[in-house]
Protein backbone atom coordinates (compact mmCIF):
# COMPACT_ATOMS: atom_id res chain seq x y z
CA UNK A 1 0.00 0.00 0.00
CA UNK A 2 1.84 3.14 -1.05
CA UNK A 3 1.39 6.52 1.69
CA UNK A 4 -0.73 8.63 -1.35
CA UNK A 5 -3.27 5.61 -1.33
CA UNK A 6 -3.09 5.79 2.90
CA UNK A 7 -3.47 9.31 2.87
CA UNK A 8 -6.43 9.00 0.11
CA UNK A 9 -8.39 6.25 1.93
CA UNK A 10 -8.23 7.69 5.56
CA UNK A 11 -9.88 5.77 8.45
CA UNK A 12 -12.29 8.94 8.34
CA UNK A 13 -13.21 8.29 4.78
CA UNK A 14 -13.37 4.13 5.03
CA UNK A 15 -15.54 4.49 8.39
CA UNK A 16 -18.05 7.03 6.79
CA UNK A 17 -18.16 5.13 3.06
CA UNK A 18 -19.23 1.77 5.17
CA UNK A 19 -21.71 4.12 7.99
CA UNK A 20 -23.05 6.46 5.97
CA UNK A 21 -24.53 9.39 7.73
CA UNK A 22 -27.91 11.04 6.68
CA UNK A 23 -28.56 8.37 4.08
CA UNK A 24 -31.52 8.60 3.55
CA UNK A 25 -34.67 10.99 2.18
CA UNK A 26 -35.40 13.66 4.01
CA UNK A 27 -39.20 13.85 4.83
CA UNK A 28 -39.54 17.58 5.24
CA UNK A 29 -36.36 18.75 2.47
CA UNK A 30 -37.70 21.89 0.95
CA UNK A 31 -34.93 21.26 -1.77
CA UNK A 32 -34.01 18.32 -3.24
CA UNK A 33 -31.08 18.16 -6.17
CA UNK A 34 -29.59 15.41 -8.38
CA UNK A 35 -25.93 15.24 -8.76
CA UNK A 36 -24.30 13.07 -11.68
CA UNK A 37 -20.85 11.78 -12.53
CA UNK A 38 -21.38 10.45 -15.97
CA UNK A 39 -17.43 9.51 -16.27
CA UNK A 40 -17.91 6.75 -13.87
CA UNK A 41 -21.93 6.39 -12.93
CA UNK A 42 -21.70 8.31 -9.60
CA UNK A 43 -25.67 9.42 -8.75
CA UNK A 44 -26.51 11.16 -5.52
CA UNK A 45 -29.58 12.73 -4.29
CA UNK A 46 -29.18 15.51 -1.81
CA UNK A 47 -31.75 16.90 0.25
CA UNK A 48 -32.25 19.99 2.40
CA UNK A 49 -34.47 21.04 4.65
CA UNK A 50 -33.59 24.99 5.00
CA UNK A 51 -35.09 27.36 7.26
CA UNK A 52 -34.98 30.67 6.78
CA UNK A 53 -31.01 31.06 6.73
CA UNK A 54 -30.29 27.93 8.28
CA UNK A 55 -30.14 24.50 7.17
CA UNK A 56 -32.11 22.09 9.77
CA UNK A 57 -31.38 18.87 8.05
CA UNK A 58 -29.46 17.58 5.16
CA UNK A 59 -30.13 13.83 3.82
CA UNK A 60 -28.72 12.02 0.93
CA UNK A 61 -29.19 8.56 -1.11
CA UNK A 62 -27.28 7.19 -4.04
CA UNK A 63 -24.81 5.17 -5.09
CA UNK A 64 -21.11 5.67 -5.79
CA UNK A 65 -17.28 5.34 -4.58
CA UNK A 66 -16.08 4.76 -1.50
CA UNK A 67 -14.51 9.12 -1.93
CA UNK A 68 -18.00 10.47 -2.86
CA UNK A 69 -19.69 8.68 -0.41
CA UNK A 70 -18.05 9.62 2.53
CA UNK A 71 -17.09 12.84 0.59
CA UNK A 72 -21.57 13.13 1.06
CA UNK A 73 -21.68 11.98 4.63
CA UNK A 74 -19.05 13.84 5.96
CA UNK A 75 -20.39 17.10 4.07
CA UNK A 76 -23.96 16.55 5.73
CA UNK A 77 -22.48 15.74 8.85
CA UNK A 78 -20.34 19.05 9.33
CA UNK A 79 -23.61 21.41 7.65
CA UNK A 80 -26.62 19.94 9.32
CA UNK A 81 -27.52 23.20 11.74
CA UNK A 82 -25.28 25.42 10.18
CA UNK A 83 -25.91 28.59 8.03
CA UNK A 84 -26.24 29.26 4.29
CA UNK A 85 -23.35 32.01 4.84
CA UNK A 86 -20.76 29.20 7.16
CA UNK A 87 -22.14 26.28 4.30
CA UNK A 88 -20.92 28.95 1.31
CA UNK A 89 -17.48 29.41 3.29
CA UNK A 90 -16.94 25.77 3.67
CA UNK A 91 -17.91 25.05 0.21
CA UNK A 92 -14.73 27.08 -0.93
CA UNK A 93 -12.71 25.54 2.00
CA UNK A 94 -13.21 22.38 0.81
CA UNK A 95 -12.58 23.33 -3.04
CA UNK A 96 -9.61 24.62 -2.19
CA UNK A 97 -8.51 21.22 0.13
CA UNK A 98 -9.20 18.38 -2.78
CA UNK A 99 -7.76 20.76 -5.67
CA UNK A 100 -4.84 21.42 -3.39
CA UNK A 101 -4.72 25.30 -3.09
CA UNK A 102 -3.62 26.53 0.11
CA UNK A 103 -6.70 27.63 2.24
CA UNK A 104 -6.92 29.25 5.04
CA UNK A 105 -7.79 26.64 7.66
CA UNK A 106 -5.60 24.83 9.72
CA UNK A 107 -6.04 20.98 9.76
CA UNK A 108 -7.23 21.58 13.07
CA UNK A 109 -9.90 24.33 12.02
CA UNK A 110 -10.89 21.61 9.18
CA UNK A 111 -12.31 18.81 11.47
CA UNK A 112 -13.45 15.84 9.54
CA UNK A 113 -12.72 17.56 6.61
CA UNK A 114 -9.09 17.17 6.83
CA UNK A 115 -9.76 13.26 5.90
CA UNK A 116 -10.03 14.63 2.48
CA UNK A 117 -6.56 16.46 1.84
CA UNK A 118 -5.33 13.70 0.21
CA UNK A 119 -7.45 13.62 -2.63
CA UNK A 120 -5.82 16.52 -4.09
CA UNK A 121 -2.83 13.91 -5.20
CA UNK A 122 -5.43 12.51 -7.53
CA UNK A 123 -6.79 14.45 -9.98
CA UNK A 124 -9.08 11.82 -11.16
CA UNK A 125 -11.20 11.67 -7.95
CA UNK A 126 -11.29 15.23 -7.06
CA UNK A 127 -14.82 15.27 -8.91
CA UNK A 128 -15.46 12.53 -6.72
CA UNK A 129 -15.04 14.45 -3.68
CA UNK A 130 -16.50 17.18 -5.19
CA UNK A 131 -19.71 16.19 -6.39
CA UNK A 132 -21.75 16.28 -3.26
CA UNK A 133 -20.72 19.68 -2.58
CA UNK A 134 -21.50 21.17 -5.68
CA UNK A 135 -24.97 19.16 -5.79
CA UNK A 136 -25.35 21.00 -2.12
CA UNK A 137 -24.56 24.39 -3.19
CA UNK A 138 -26.82 23.86 -5.93
CA UNK A 139 -29.54 23.02 -3.50
CA UNK A 140 -28.75 25.82 -1.20
CA UNK A 141 -28.62 28.85 -4.58
CA UNK A 142 -31.69 27.26 -5.84
CA UNK A 143 -30.92 27.39 -9.74
CA UNK A 144 -30.89 23.59 -11.29
CA UNK A 145 -32.30 20.11 -10.52
CA UNK A 146 -29.38 18.47 -11.99
CA UNK A 147 -25.78 19.12 -11.47
CA UNK A 148 -23.34 16.96 -13.46
CA UNK A 149 -19.06 17.28 -13.36
CA UNK A 150 -18.45 16.96 -17.03
CA UNK B 1 6.00 -8.67 -7.44
CA UNK B 2 6.64 -5.64 -9.75
CA UNK B 3 10.03 -4.34 -10.80
CA UNK B 4 11.33 -0.88 -11.73
CA UNK B 5 12.60 -2.37 -14.94
CA UNK B 6 9.24 -2.62 -16.37
CA UNK B 7 9.40 -6.42 -17.24
CA UNK B 8 7.56 -9.19 -15.15
CA UNK B 9 9.12 -12.59 -14.28
CA UNK B 10 7.46 -14.86 -16.56
CA UNK B 11 7.20 -18.41 -15.30
CA UNK B 12 7.51 -21.95 -17.31
CA UNK B 13 3.84 -22.06 -18.18
CA UNK B 14 3.96 -19.62 -21.15
CA UNK B 15 6.77 -22.13 -23.03
CA UNK B 16 3.77 -23.96 -24.84
CA UNK B 17 2.03 -21.19 -25.74
CA UNK B 18 1.87 -20.19 -29.46
CA UNK B 19 3.34 -17.04 -29.44
CA UNK B 20 6.62 -15.97 -28.40
CA UNK B 21 5.28 -13.21 -25.88
CA UNK B 22 8.62 -11.94 -24.50
CA UNK B 23 9.92 -10.75 -28.09
CA UNK B 24 6.32 -9.54 -28.81
CA UNK B 25 7.08 -6.97 -25.59
CA UNK B 26 10.32 -5.91 -26.81
CA UNK B 27 8.01 -4.14 -29.59
CA UNK B 28 6.13 -2.36 -27.79
CA UNK B 29 8.30 -0.10 -25.97
CA UNK B 30 5.59 1.27 -23.67
CA UNK B 31 5.86 -1.74 -22.26
CA UNK B 32 8.96 -0.86 -20.86
CA UNK B 33 8.34 2.63 -19.53
CA UNK B 34 7.67 2.51 -16.15
CA UNK B 35 4.93 4.22 -14.27
CA UNK B 36 3.93 5.48 -11.16
CA UNK B 37 7.09 5.99 -9.64
CA UNK B 38 8.98 3.46 -11.23
CA UNK B 39 6.54 0.44 -11.42
CA UNK B 40 6.04 -1.90 -14.03
CA UNK B 41 3.15 -0.97 -16.20
CA UNK B 42 0.29 -3.91 -16.37
CA UNK B 43 -1.45 -2.88 -19.29
CA UNK B 44 -5.24 -4.36 -19.17
CA UNK B 45 -6.96 -2.00 -20.57
CA UNK B 46 -7.02 -3.00 -24.18
CA UNK B 47 -10.78 -2.94 -25.07
CA UNK B 48 -10.00 0.93 -24.71
CA UNK B 49 -7.19 1.47 -26.37
CA UNK B 50 -4.30 -1.01 -27.76
CA UNK B 51 -0.41 -0.18 -27.19
CA UNK B 52 1.60 0.21 -30.52
CA UNK B 53 4.38 -1.71 -31.63
CA UNK B 54 7.55 0.20 -32.67
CA UNK B 55 6.76 -1.12 -36.16
CA UNK B 56 3.58 0.92 -36.40
CA UNK B 57 5.56 4.12 -34.34
CA UNK B 58 8.31 3.84 -36.89
CA UNK B 59 6.49 3.48 -39.95
CA UNK B 60 4.37 6.98 -38.99
CA UNK B 61 8.18 8.47 -38.19
CA UNK B 62 9.46 7.17 -41.72
CA UNK B 63 6.36 8.67 -43.66
CA UNK B 64 6.99 12.32 -42.17
CA UNK B 65 10.67 11.91 -42.26
CA UNK B 66 10.81 10.81 -46.09
CA UNK B 67 7.39 10.43 -47.33
CA UNK B 68 4.80 13.76 -46.24
CA UNK B 69 3.05 15.44 -48.68
CA UNK B 70 -0.69 15.66 -49.53
CA UNK B 71 -2.49 12.43 -51.35
CA UNK B 72 -4.60 12.64 -54.70
CA UNK B 73 -3.63 16.00 -55.14
CA UNK B 74 0.06 16.72 -56.76
CA UNK B 75 1.92 15.75 -59.65
CA UNK B 76 5.38 15.87 -57.77
CA UNK B 77 7.56 13.28 -56.16
CA UNK B 78 6.11 13.04 -53.01
CA UNK B 79 2.72 13.32 -53.34
CA UNK B 80 2.61 10.54 -55.62
CA UNK B 81 5.37 8.33 -53.26
CA UNK B 82 2.23 9.57 -50.26
CA UNK B 83 -0.57 8.75 -52.37
CA UNK B 84 0.75 5.34 -53.34
CA UNK B 85 1.72 4.56 -49.29
CA UNK B 86 -1.98 5.54 -48.43
CA UNK B 87 -3.26 3.54 -51.39
CA UNK B 88 -1.24 0.64 -50.29
CA UNK B 89 -2.56 1.02 -46.63
CA UNK B 90 -6.31 0.06 -48.80
CA UNK B 91 -5.37 -2.81 -50.08
CA UNK B 92 -3.56 -4.29 -46.96
CA UNK B 93 -6.87 -3.90 -45.39
CA UNK B 94 -9.12 -5.14 -47.89
CA UNK B 95 -6.51 -8.36 -47.93
CA UNK B 96 -6.82 -7.92 -43.66
CA UNK B 97 -10.66 -8.65 -44.13
CA UNK B 98 -11.64 -10.41 -47.05
CA UNK B 99 -13.35 -7.63 -49.35
CA UNK B 100 -13.57 -7.87 -52.74
CA UNK B 101 -12.10 -4.65 -53.59
CA UNK B 102 -9.87 -2.02 -52.68
CA UNK B 103 -13.43 0.37 -53.66
CA UNK B 104 -15.17 -0.97 -50.30
CA UNK B 105 -12.82 0.13 -48.00
CA UNK B 106 -13.41 3.85 -46.45
CA UNK B 107 -11.23 5.60 -44.21
CA UNK B 108 -13.10 7.01 -41.31
CA UNK B 109 -12.08 8.58 -37.85
CA UNK B 110 -13.13 5.25 -36.39
CA UNK B 111 -16.01 3.31 -35.32
CA UNK B 112 -17.90 5.66 -34.51
CA UNK B 113 -17.48 7.83 -37.59
CA UNK B 114 -17.95 4.50 -40.09
CA UNK B 115 -21.64 3.97 -38.16
CA UNK B 116 -22.47 7.58 -38.14
CA UNK B 117 -22.05 7.53 -41.88
CA UNK B 118 -23.79 4.48 -42.41
CA UNK B 119 -26.79 6.12 -40.62
CA UNK B 120 -26.05 9.52 -42.06
CA UNK B 121 -26.12 8.76 -45.57
CA UNK B 122 -27.79 4.92 -45.97
CA UNK B 123 -30.16 5.22 -43.22
CA UNK B 124 -31.07 8.68 -44.62
CA UNK B 125 -31.57 7.27 -48.30
CA UNK B 126 -33.57 4.52 -47.18
CA UNK B 127 -35.14 4.30 -43.68
CA UNK B 128 -38.84 6.01 -43.33
CA UNK B 129 -41.80 6.54 -41.03
CA UNK B 130 -42.65 3.10 -38.95
CA UNK B 131 -39.33 1.36 -40.15
CA UNK B 132 -37.46 -0.40 -37.78
CA UNK B 133 -33.84 -0.75 -36.67
CA UNK B 134 -32.89 -3.39 -34.68
CA UNK B 135 -29.48 -3.04 -32.57
CA UNK B 136 -28.92 -5.74 -29.15
CA UNK B 137 -28.89 -4.90 -25.79
CA UNK B 138 -25.05 -5.27 -25.49
CA UNK B 139 -24.41 -2.44 -27.93
CA UNK B 140 -21.52 0.59 -27.00
CA UNK B 141 -23.26 4.15 -27.36
CA UNK B 142 -21.74 4.67 -30.47
CA UNK B 143 -24.40 1.58 -31.83
CA UNK B 144 -27.17 3.44 -30.32
CA UNK B 145 -26.81 7.09 -30.60
CA UNK B 146 -26.71 7.50 -34.54
CA UNK B 147 -29.50 5.45 -35.21
CA UNK B 148 -31.64 6.86 -32.18
CA UNK B 149 -30.95 9.94 -33.78
CA UNK B 150 -31.94 8.89 -37.19
CA UNK B 151 -35.28 6.93 -35.86
CA UNK B 152 -35.93 10.43 -34.24
CA UNK B 153 -35.71 12.48 -37.32
CA UNK B 154 -37.42 9.94 -39.72
CA UNK B 155 -40.09 8.67 -37.06
CA UNK B 156 -38.47 5.10 -37.07
CA UNK B 157 -38.74 3.15 -34.15
CA UNK B 158 -35.27 1.63 -32.60
CA UNK B 159 -35.72 -2.07 -31.44
CA UNK B 160 -34.01 -3.81 -29.04
CA UNK B 161 -33.39 -7.85 -28.73
CA UNK B 162 -32.59 -8.75 -25.21
CA UNK B 163 -29.75 -10.39 -23.79
CA UNK B 164 -30.00 -13.60 -21.01
CA UNK B 165 -28.40 -13.70 -17.53
CA UNK B 166 -24.84 -14.71 -19.19
CA UNK B 167 -24.43 -11.97 -21.54
CA UNK B 168 -25.46 -13.93 -24.51
CA UNK B 169 -27.73 -12.30 -27.57
CA UNK B 170 -31.66 -14.13 -26.97
CA UNK B 171 -31.58 -15.17 -30.60
CA UNK B 172 -34.79 -16.85 -30.69
CA UNK B 173 -36.13 -12.96 -29.26
CA UNK B 174 -33.98 -11.63 -32.07
CA UNK B 175 -35.63 -13.84 -34.65
CA UNK B 176 -38.81 -12.56 -33.52
CA UNK B 177 -37.66 -8.81 -33.54
CA UNK B 178 -37.21 -9.01 -37.46
CA UNK B 179 -40.31 -7.76 -39.19
CA UNK B 180 -40.68 -6.84 -42.80
CA UNK B 181 -40.21 -3.52 -41.15
CA UNK B 182 -36.63 -3.97 -40.21
CA UNK B 183 -34.93 -1.80 -42.80
CA UNK B 184 -31.11 -2.35 -41.26
CA UNK B 185 -29.54 -4.48 -38.14
CA UNK B 186 -27.17 -3.05 -36.45
CA UNK B 187 -24.95 -5.37 -33.65
CA UNK B 188 -21.16 -5.57 -32.12
CA UNK B 189 -19.13 -8.68 -33.00
CA UNK B 190 -18.03 -8.58 -29.80
CA UNK B 191 -19.03 -6.59 -26.62
CA UNK B 192 -16.55 -3.85 -25.19
CA UNK B 193 -18.70 -4.14 -21.65
CA UNK B 194 -18.85 -8.07 -21.46
CA UNK B 195 -16.68 -9.68 -23.80
CA UNK B 196 -19.66 -11.74 -25.59
CA UNK B 197 -19.10 -12.81 -28.88
CA UNK B 198 -22.50 -12.87 -30.88
CA UNK B 199 -23.53 -15.35 -33.12
CA UNK B 200 -22.80 -12.89 -35.70
CA UNK B 201 -22.87 -15.48 -38.66
CA UNK B 202 -26.86 -16.89 -37.80
CA UNK B 203 -27.81 -13.10 -36.88
CA UNK B 204 -26.58 -12.01 -40.54
CA UNK B 205 -28.63 -14.67 -41.99
CA UNK B 206 -31.83 -14.21 -40.26
CA UNK B 207 -31.16 -10.40 -40.91
CA UNK B 208 -30.87 -11.32 -44.23
CA UNK B 209 -33.82 -13.47 -44.63
CA UNK B 210 -35.87 -10.57 -43.29
CA UNK B 211 -34.83 -8.45 -46.24
CA UNK B 212 -32.88 -6.15 -44.15
CA UNK B 213 -29.46 -4.61 -44.59
CA UNK B 214 -26.65 -5.71 -41.39
CA UNK B 215 -23.92 -3.24 -40.18
CA UNK B 216 -21.75 -5.21 -37.67
CA UNK B 217 -19.64 -3.21 -34.72
CA UNK B 218 -16.67 -5.04 -35.37
CA UNK B 219 -14.44 -2.88 -32.77
CA UNK B 220 -14.07 -5.55 -30.48
CA UNK B 221 -13.67 -8.07 -33.54
CA UNK B 222 -10.74 -7.13 -35.76
CA UNK B 223 -8.49 -7.35 -32.46
CA UNK B 224 -9.31 -10.86 -31.33
CA UNK B 225 -11.01 -12.69 -34.45
CA UNK B 226 -10.42 -13.66 -37.53
CA UNK B 227 -12.39 -11.50 -40.18
CA UNK B 228 -13.40 -12.66 -43.93
CA UNK B 229 -16.43 -10.20 -44.74
CA UNK B 230 -17.49 -11.99 -47.83
CA UNK B 231 -17.52 -15.08 -46.23
CA UNK B 232 -19.63 -13.37 -43.36
CA UNK B 233 -21.82 -11.59 -46.03
CA UNK B 234 -22.34 -8.51 -44.10
CA UNK B 235 -23.19 -5.34 -45.64
CA UNK B 236 -20.93 -3.24 -43.20
CA UNK B 237 -18.33 -3.44 -40.78
CA UNK B 238 -17.11 -0.80 -39.29
CA UNK B 239 -13.60 -0.78 -36.77
CA UNK B 240 -10.70 1.38 -35.00
CA UNK B 241 -7.48 1.18 -35.84
CA UNK B 242 -6.80 2.20 -32.46
CA UNK B 243 -8.18 -1.18 -30.95
CA UNK B 244 -5.68 -3.01 -33.17
CA UNK B 245 -2.33 -1.28 -32.30
CA UNK B 246 -2.81 0.73 -35.00
CA UNK B 247 -2.83 4.95 -34.39
CA UNK B 248 -5.59 6.69 -32.83
CA UNK B 249 -8.10 8.41 -35.38
CA UNK B 250 -7.89 5.92 -37.68
CA UNK B 251 -10.95 3.47 -38.94
CA UNK B 252 -12.34 1.45 -41.76
CA UNK B 253 -15.90 1.05 -42.94
CA UNK B 254 -16.61 -1.87 -45.34
CA UNK B 255 -19.61 -1.72 -47.01
CA UNK B 256 -20.16 -4.07 -50.24
CA UNK B 257 -19.66 -1.75 -53.30
CA UNK B 258 -23.42 -1.98 -54.61
CA UNK B 259 -24.82 -0.81 -51.49
CA UNK B 260 -21.93 1.99 -51.06
CA UNK B 261 -22.51 3.28 -54.78
CA UNK B 262 -26.03 3.75 -54.35
CA UNK B 263 -25.60 5.84 -51.67
CA UNK B 264 -25.49 9.65 -51.32
CA UNK B 265 -22.31 11.61 -50.36
CA UNK B 266 -21.87 12.19 -46.22
CA UNK B 267 -19.76 14.75 -45.63
CA UNK B 268 -18.93 17.42 -49.13
CA UNK B 269 -15.34 18.88 -49.39
CA UNK B 270 -11.91 18.10 -51.69
CA UNK B 271 -11.44 14.81 -52.30
CA UNK B 272 -15.00 13.15 -52.42
CA UNK B 273 -15.68 15.09 -56.51
CA UNK B 274 -15.19 15.06 -59.85
CA UNK B 275 -16.45 18.25 -60.93
CA UNK B 276 -17.37 21.18 -59.03
CA UNK B 277 -19.34 24.42 -60.04
CA UNK B 278 -21.93 26.62 -58.45
CA UNK B 279 -24.12 24.98 -60.58
CA UNK B 280 -23.60 21.61 -60.12
CA UNK B 281 -20.99 18.77 -58.65
CA UNK B 282 -20.28 15.42 -59.77
CA UNK B 283 -19.03 13.16 -57.13
CA UNK B 284 -15.99 11.59 -57.08
CA UNK B 285 -15.89 7.29 -57.59
CA UNK B 286 -15.92 4.98 -54.74
CA UNK B 287 -14.40 5.39 -51.91
CA UNK B 288 -13.41 9.04 -52.58
CA UNK B 289 -16.86 9.81 -52.49
CA UNK B 290 -16.96 9.17 -48.59
CA UNK B 291 -13.42 10.41 -48.24
CA UNK B 292 -13.90 14.44 -48.09
CA UNK B 293 -10.66 16.16 -47.04
CA UNK B 294 -7.35 15.34 -46.49
CA UNK B 295 -7.29 12.41 -44.90
CA UNK B 296 -5.12 11.36 -42.16
CA UNK B 297 -2.43 9.96 -44.48
CA UNK B 298 -0.47 9.46 -41.63
CA UNK B 299 -2.66 7.10 -39.10
CA UNK B 300 -3.90 5.44 -42.43
CA UNK B 301 0.02 4.07 -42.87
CA UNK B 302 0.53 3.13 -39.54
CA UNK B 303 -2.90 1.03 -39.68
CA UNK B 304 -1.58 -0.99 -42.39
CA UNK B 305 1.99 -1.41 -40.19
CA UNK B 306 -0.56 -2.10 -37.49
CA UNK B 307 -2.07 -5.00 -39.51
CA UNK B 308 0.70 -6.38 -40.95
CA UNK B 309 2.31 -7.05 -37.85
CA UNK B 310 -0.83 -8.71 -37.01
CA UNK B 311 -0.88 -10.85 -39.70
CA UNK B 312 2.60 -12.06 -39.56
CA UNK B 313 2.12 -13.08 -36.14
CA UNK B 314 -0.95 -14.81 -37.02
CA UNK B 315 -4.49 -13.85 -35.75
CA UNK B 316 -5.15 -17.58 -34.58
CA UNK B 317 -2.14 -17.37 -32.41
CA UNK B 318 -3.41 -13.93 -31.05
CA UNK B 319 -6.44 -15.50 -30.07
CA UNK B 320 -5.34 -18.67 -28.56
CA UNK B 321 -3.09 -17.02 -26.54
CA UNK B 322 -5.68 -14.27 -25.34
CA UNK B 323 -7.96 -17.29 -24.50
CA UNK B 324 -5.69 -18.77 -22.41
CA UNK B 325 -5.28 -15.47 -20.26
CA UNK B 326 -9.40 -15.05 -20.18
CA UNK B 327 -9.40 -18.31 -18.46
CA UNK B 328 -6.38 -18.50 -16.53
CA UNK B 329 -7.45 -15.12 -15.17
CA UNK B 330 -11.20 -15.60 -14.93
CA UNK B 331 -10.48 -18.43 -12.70
CA UNK B 332 -7.71 -16.73 -10.75
CA UNK B 333 -10.82 -14.25 -10.35
CA UNK B 334 -13.18 -16.34 -9.16
CA UNK B 335 -11.69 -17.74 -6.27
CA UNK B 336 -11.09 -14.21 -4.78
CA UNK B 337 -14.02 -13.66 -2.16
CA UNK B 338 -16.60 -11.61 -3.44
CA UNK B 339 -15.63 -11.33 -6.37
CA UNK B 340 -18.60 -11.34 -8.92
CA UNK B 341 -18.12 -11.89 -13.04
CA UNK B 342 -20.72 -9.56 -15.48
CA UNK B 343 -20.95 -11.74 -18.46
CA UNK B 344 -20.14 -15.35 -18.24
CA UNK B 345 -21.36 -16.26 -22.14
CA UNK B 346 -19.78 -19.21 -23.75
CA UNK B 347 -18.10 -17.65 -26.12
CA UNK B 348 -16.38 -14.56 -25.21
CA UNK B 349 -13.18 -11.96 -26.09
CA UNK B 350 -10.79 -11.48 -23.22
CA UNK B 351 -12.50 -8.73 -21.39
CA UNK B 352 -13.47 -9.48 -18.03
CA UNK B 353 -16.13 -7.08 -15.81
CA UNK B 354 -16.34 -7.66 -12.85
CA UNK B 355 -17.73 -6.03 -9.62
CA UNK B 356 -16.06 -6.88 -5.76
CA UNK B 357 -18.69 -6.54 -3.01
CA UNK B 358 -18.66 -3.65 -0.95
CA UNK B 359 -16.06 -2.10 -3.30
CA UNK B 360 -16.87 0.59 -5.86
CA UNK B 361 -14.81 0.23 -9.54
CA UNK B 362 -13.82 3.35 -9.25
CA UNK B 363 -11.67 2.49 -5.60
CA UNK B 364 -10.80 -0.52 -7.63
CA UNK B 365 -9.35 1.16 -10.29
CA UNK B 366 -7.19 3.65 -8.41
CA UNK B 367 -5.68 1.53 -5.71
CA UNK B 368 -4.61 -1.08 -8.64
CA UNK B 369 -3.14 2.22 -10.65
CA UNK B 370 -1.19 2.58 -7.91
CA UNK B 371 0.38 -0.83 -8.36
CA UNK B 372 0.99 0.22 -12.09
CA UNK B 373 -2.11 -1.71 -13.14
CA UNK B 374 -4.26 -0.02 -15.47
CA UNK B 375 -7.94 -1.06 -15.91
CA UNK B 376 -11.27 0.49 -16.93
CA UNK B 377 -14.00 1.28 -14.54
CA UNK B 378 -17.36 2.83 -15.02
CA UNK B 379 -20.11 1.97 -17.95
CA UNK B 380 -17.52 1.75 -20.20
CA UNK B 381 -20.24 3.44 -23.09
CA UNK B 382 -22.85 0.96 -22.23
CA UNK B 383 -25.48 1.98 -19.81
CA UNK B 384 -28.35 0.48 -21.10
CA UNK B 385 -26.22 -2.95 -20.64
CA UNK B 386 -24.67 -2.19 -16.66
CA UNK B 387 -28.73 -1.28 -16.24
CA UNK B 388 -29.82 -4.72 -17.71
CA UNK B 389 -27.00 -5.91 -15.42
CA UNK B 390 -28.42 -3.73 -12.16
CA UNK B 391 -24.43 -2.19 -11.69
CA UNK B 392 -24.18 1.02 -12.18
CA UNK B 393 -20.45 0.12 -12.97
CA UNK B 394 -17.83 -2.57 -13.35
CA UNK B 395 -14.21 -2.72 -13.41
CA UNK B 396 -12.66 -4.46 -16.50
CA UNK B 397 -9.58 -5.74 -17.31
CA UNK B 398 -9.12 -6.92 -20.98
CA UNK B 399 -6.24 -8.47 -22.68
CA UNK B 400 -4.31 -8.43 -25.63
CA UNK B 401 -1.69 -10.29 -27.36
CA UNK B 402 1.79 -8.60 -25.16
CA UNK B 403 -0.09 -9.87 -21.63
CA UNK B 404 0.83 -12.65 -19.44
CA UNK B 405 -0.26 -14.90 -16.86
CA UNK B 406 1.65 -13.17 -14.46
CA UNK B 407 -0.17 -9.75 -14.94
CA UNK B 408 -3.52 -11.31 -14.34
CA UNK B 409 -1.55 -12.56 -11.27
CA UNK B 410 -0.66 -8.92 -10.46
CA UNK B 411 -4.31 -8.04 -10.96
CA UNK B 412 -5.34 -10.75 -8.28
CA UNK B 413 -2.75 -9.23 -6.15
CA UNK B 414 -3.65 -6.02 -6.57
CA UNK B 415 -7.08 -6.99 -5.40
CA UNK B 416 -6.29 -8.41 -2.25
CA UNK B 417 -4.83 -5.34 -1.51
CA UNK B 418 -8.09 -3.49 -2.13
CA UNK B 419 -9.48 -6.12 0.12
CA UNK B 420 -7.16 -5.47 2.77
CA UNK B 421 -8.18 -1.80 2.59
CA UNK B 422 -12.16 -2.30 2.24
CA UNK B 423 -12.61 -5.07 4.95
C1 LIG C 1 -17.85 -2.23 -29.24
C2 LIG C 1 -17.38 -0.84 -29.55
N1 LIG C 1 -18.01 -0.13 -30.49
C3 LIG C 1 -17.62 1.10 -30.82
C4 LIG C 1 -16.58 1.73 -30.20
C5 LIG C 1 -16.21 3.12 -30.58
O1 LIG C 1 -14.94 3.15 -31.15
P1 LIG C 1 -14.20 4.52 -31.43
O2 LIG C 1 -14.30 5.32 -30.16
O3 LIG C 1 -12.81 4.12 -31.76
O4 LIG C 1 -14.91 5.17 -32.56
C6 LIG C 1 -15.90 1.03 -29.20
C7 LIG C 1 -14.79 1.69 -28.47
O5 LIG C 1 -14.79 1.85 -27.28
C8 LIG C 1 -16.30 -0.28 -28.88
O6 LIG C 1 -15.66 -0.98 -27.93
Amino acid sequence: MTEQLRELYQQVILDHNRNPRNFHELEHATKKVDGYNPLCGDHYTIYVEIDGNTIKDIGFTGNGCAISKASASVMSATLKGSTIAEARQLFDVFHKLVTGEPGSLSTAELGRLAAFSGVSEFPARVKCASLPWHTLNSAIEGDKETVSTE
Amino acid sequence: MTTATGTLPRSASLIQDFLDVDRIRDDFPILHHPVRGGRALVYLDNAATTQKPRQVIDRIVRYYSEENSNVHRGVHYLSEVATDAYEKARTTVKRFIGASDEKEIVFTRGTTEGINLVAQSWGRKNVGAGDEILITAIEHHSNIVPWQLLCEEKGARLRVAPVNDSGELVLEEFARLLTPRTKLVAFGHASNALGTINPIRKMIGLAHAAGAVVLIDGAQGVPHLHIDVRDLDCDFYAFSGHKVYGPTGTGVLYGKEAILDAMPPWQGGGDMILSVSFEKTTYNALPYKFEAGTPNIEGVVGLAAALDYVSAIGIDAIATHEQDLLHYATKRLLAVEGVRIIGTAAEKASVISFVLEGVHPHDIGTILDQEGIAIRTGHHCAQPLMMRFNVPATARASFAMYNTREEADALIVGLQKVMELFR
